[in-house]
C-alpha cells in the first residue's frame, strides 16, 4: 500500500509518503494532534489533499497528478470511529445490514461475524441500549460486514474506560489472527499498539519519524519519543509450559523466560512487553542473583540519553532470529563495565509484562 | 358561525396546508444546503431567507405584489405564458405565504441538519452509501424531530398571517379572504359574536399547536 498525502492548514502541515504492508495491522502512533486521524481522514477519502495518491493491492484510489479521486463510497474500506457511531434510528441488525446492502452482501458471513464479535444477542437492541464495548464491536462487524479491502480504526478504545477496554481486545486479538485485510490503527496508546500491531508508523509532527516492522522499530535507539515515555521492546512468544511454582515459561527464537502464571493452554502465542528501564547489565552471570531471566547477549549500540545522565543500550541475544532488547543504564555504568558494541554481556530482566 | 365564516376557515386550511407542503419540499434544500456549506454565500442567503421574520408583513408584501404585478418579472412571465395573473388570486397567496413563512420552516431544519454533524453521514459514505443515498437514508430521518417542528410552525404561522394577505390577496370572499382577514372585517361591521367565533377559535387552535411543541418534548423547540 503506498500513501502520500500533503495537507496544508494554517497551524499544521500533513506531510507522509508511506509504503505500508497489505497484511496485518499497522499502528499510527503518535501524540495528539500530530495529524494520526487527519492521515487516515486521507486515505479514507474525508479529506481531500491536493497532491494526494493512494494505491492499494494494484489499485489506485487516488492519484491527484491524473486528477483521479475516488469519493469515500466508492472505496471498499471500512471506517471505525473513536466514538460509537451506530445509526441511532436503526436497530442493530439494520446497522449491519446498512452497509451489507450497499456493498451486495447477502448475508455471507454474517452468522460468522455475530460469533466472531459476540453480538447475536444484541440484533433486535436499539444502539441506545448498548454499552459502549458492545456499540464499538457491532461497528467493527457493520464494517466487516462490507467485506472491504482496506479497514480503517481511528482511536476505537478511546472512549472506552479500562473495563470495556480489556472486553474489547480480545475481539480485536481475534481479528488480528482471523482478517485477510490490512487494518491501519491509529492510537496514542502503547499498550494496544504494542498488543496489536505488525507494523509501526510514528507520526510527529504532522511527519512519519519511522514506518516498520513493529519489533524492529520498538527496539530503534533513534526514536526516544516511541510508545510510551518508556522505551521497550516487544517480543512474540510461545507458552511452553506451566511449572508447578505458579510461574509459566514462554520461549522465543534464542531463548525463553519465566512469567508469572497465565492460564493460557501451552502452545498460544502472547506477546510480552520488556521495558528498557528493567533491564540491567552485567559481565557475567553469577548465579547469586534474585533475578531469573538472565539472557546471553551482545551489546548492538548504545545511545545517550541526553539529559538524564542514562543512556539506552541496544542488545541482540543469542540464537538465529533472536529478537533485540533494549535497556537502560547509567552513564556511569556503562563507563565502569565498558560496554560498547561487540561486548558479549548478559542481560537480567526484571519484569516482563505479558500483554493480553 | 355563518357560511361566510367557514368559506374562510376553510380557504386558511388549505392555503396552510398547501404552503407548508410547498416550505417543505423548498425549505429542506435551502436548510440543509446552509447547515453544510463552507461557502461565502452562507451569511448572505441565511440572512436573506431570514428577513420576512423581521421585516413588517406590508412591506413584504408590498415588493412581492410590484414582482407580481403587471410591470414585475413574476408578472410578465405570467402575461407571456398566459396564465392569470397573481395579485388578488389564492395562488398569489401561496406564492407570498411561502416567503412569508421561509424562515419558521428553514431555522428549525438546518439547526436539525446542524446537530447531526459530519459524523453519520462519513459512517454512511464509508458504508457505500452515496450523498443522495445517505441524504434520505440517514439525514433526513435524523432530523425528523426538526422537520416535525417546521412543519408545524410553518402551518401555524401562515394561519396566522394577515398583513401579507390583505396586500397581496385583497378581500374576496371565497377566493382569498382568508381567516384573519374575515376577523378584521367582522370587527370593522361591529359583528362581535361573529369574530369571536373566529378569534376564540384561532386562541384554542394556536394554543394547542404550541402545547404539542413544548409538551411533547422536554427541550425547547427552536423560536
Amino acid at each position: 500500500m503506498e500513501a502520500r498525502f500533503r495537507l496544508d492548514y494554517p497551524d499544521f502541515t500533513l506531510d507522509v509518503d508511506l509504503r505500508l504492508p497489505e497484511t496485518g495491522i499497522t499502528a499510527i502512533f503518535g501524540p495528539s494532534g500530530s495529524g494520526k486521524s487527519t492521515l487516515l481522514r486521507c486515505v479514507a477519502g474525508l479529506e481531500r489533499a491536493p497532491g494526494g495518491f493512494l494505491a492499494l493491492a494494484g489499485e489506485t484510489w487516488q492519484d491527484e497528478s491524473r486528477k483521479f479521486f475516488l469519493p469515500t463510497h466508492k472505496r471498499p474500506l471500512g471506517i471505525v470511529f473513536q466514538e460509537a457511531s451506530l445509526f441511532p434510528h436503526l436497530s442493530v441488525r439494520k446497522n449491519l445490514e446498512y452497509g451489507m446492502k450497499r456493498a451486495g452482501n447477502r448475508g455471507e458471513g454474517f452468522d460468522a461475524m455475530l460469533a466472531l464479535l459476540g453480538i447475536r444477542a444484541l440484533l433486535e437492541r436499539s444502539p441506545a441500549g448498548l454499552s459502549g464495548g458492545e456499540r464499538q464491536r457491532v461497528a467493527i462487524a457493520r464494517a466487516l460486514l462490507t467485506r472491504p479491502r482496506l479497514l480503517l480504526m481511528d482511536e476505537p478504545l478511546a472512549a472506552l474506560d479500562l473495563k470495556r477496554k480489556l472486553e474489547i481486545l480480545p475481539y480485536l486479538e481475534k481479528l488480528h489472527d482471523e482478517l485477510p485485510i490490512p487494518v491501519l490503527y491509529v492510537s496514542h496508546a502503547p499498550d494496544e499498539v504494542a498488543r496489536l500491531a505488525d507494523h509501526l508508523v510514528l507520526i510527529d509532527n504532522g511527519r512519519a519519524a519511522a514506518s516498520g516492522p513493529l519489533m524492529e522499530t520498538l527496539a530503534r535507539l533513534d526514536l526516544p519519543h516511541a510508545p510510551g515515555d518508556d522505551p521497550g521492546v516487544v517480543l512474540e512468544t510461545t507458552i511452553a509450559g506451566h511449572e508447578a511454582d505458579g510461574l509459566t515459561r514462554v520461549e522465543f527464537p534464542g531463548g525463553a523466560l519465566y512469567v508469572s502464571r497465565r492460564d493460557k493452554p501451552p502452545g498460544s502465542h502472547v506477546r510480552c512487553r520488556i521495558h528498557a528501564s528493567d533491564v540491567s547489565l552485567a559481565l557475567a552471570a553469577h548465579g547469586d542473583s534474585s533475578i531469573l531471566n538472565i539472557l546471553p547477549a551482545t551489546v548492538v549500540a548504545v545511545a545517550p540519553i541526553p539529559p538524564s545522565g542514562h543512556v539506552l543500550v541496544q542488545l541482540k541475544l543469542r540464537g538465529d532470529n533472536a529478537p533485540l532488547l533494549l535497556a537502560r543504564i547509567t552513564e556511569r555504568s556503562r563507563a565502569a563495565l565498558d560496554i560498547a558494541p561487540g561486548r558479549e554481556i548478559v542481560a537480567q530482566i526484571k519484569a516482563v509484562a505479558l500483554l493480553g | 358561525m355563518d357560511a361566510s365564516s367557514l368559506a374562510a376557515v376553510w380557504l386558511t386550511i388549505k392555503l396552510a396546508a398547501l404552503v407548508t407542503a410547498l416550505l417543505l419540499l423548498v425549505g429542506t434544500p435551502i436548510a440543509w444546503w446552509l447547515a453544510r456549506t463552507r461557502s461565502i454565500l452562507k451569511g448572505p442567503l441565511g440572512a436573506l431567507v431570514t428577513l420576512p421574520l423581521v421585516l413588517p408583513p406590508t412591506v413584504l408584501g408590498f415588493y412581492l405584489l410590484l414582482f407580481m404585478g403587471p410591470h414585475g418579472p413574476a408578472g410578465r412571465l405570467m402575461d407571456s405564458l398566459g396564465l392569470a395573473r397573481l395579485p388578488f388570486s389564492f395562488a398569489g397567496l401561496v406564492v407570498a405565504s411561502v416567503f412569508y413563512s421561509l424562515p419558521f420552516v428553514v431555522q428549525p431544519i438546518q439547526n436539525a441538519f446542524e446537530a447531526i454533524g459530519k459524523r453519520p453521514l462519513e459512517t454512511a459514505a464509508s458504508l457505500r452509501a452515496s450523498p443522495w443515498d445517505s441524504f434520505f437514508t440517514v439525514a433526513l430521518p435524523l432530523a425528523r424531530p426538526g422537520i416535525l417542528t417546521a412543519a408545524i410552525l410553518g402551518f401555524a404561522h401562515t394561519v396566522g398571517e394577515f398583513g401579507v394577505v390583505l396586500m397581496i390577496g385583497g378581500n374576496i370572499p371565497g377566493k382569498t379572504q382568508v381567516l384573519s382577514v374575515k376577523i378584521f372585517d367582522y370587527v370593522e361591521t361591529m359583528e362581535y359574536a361573529q369574530a369571536h367565533w373566529l378569534a376564540g377559535g384561532m386562541v384554542c387552535f394556536s394554543f394547542l399547536v404550541l402545547l404539542c411543541l413544548y409538551g411533547g418534548r422536554k427541550k425547547s423547540p427552536w423560536i
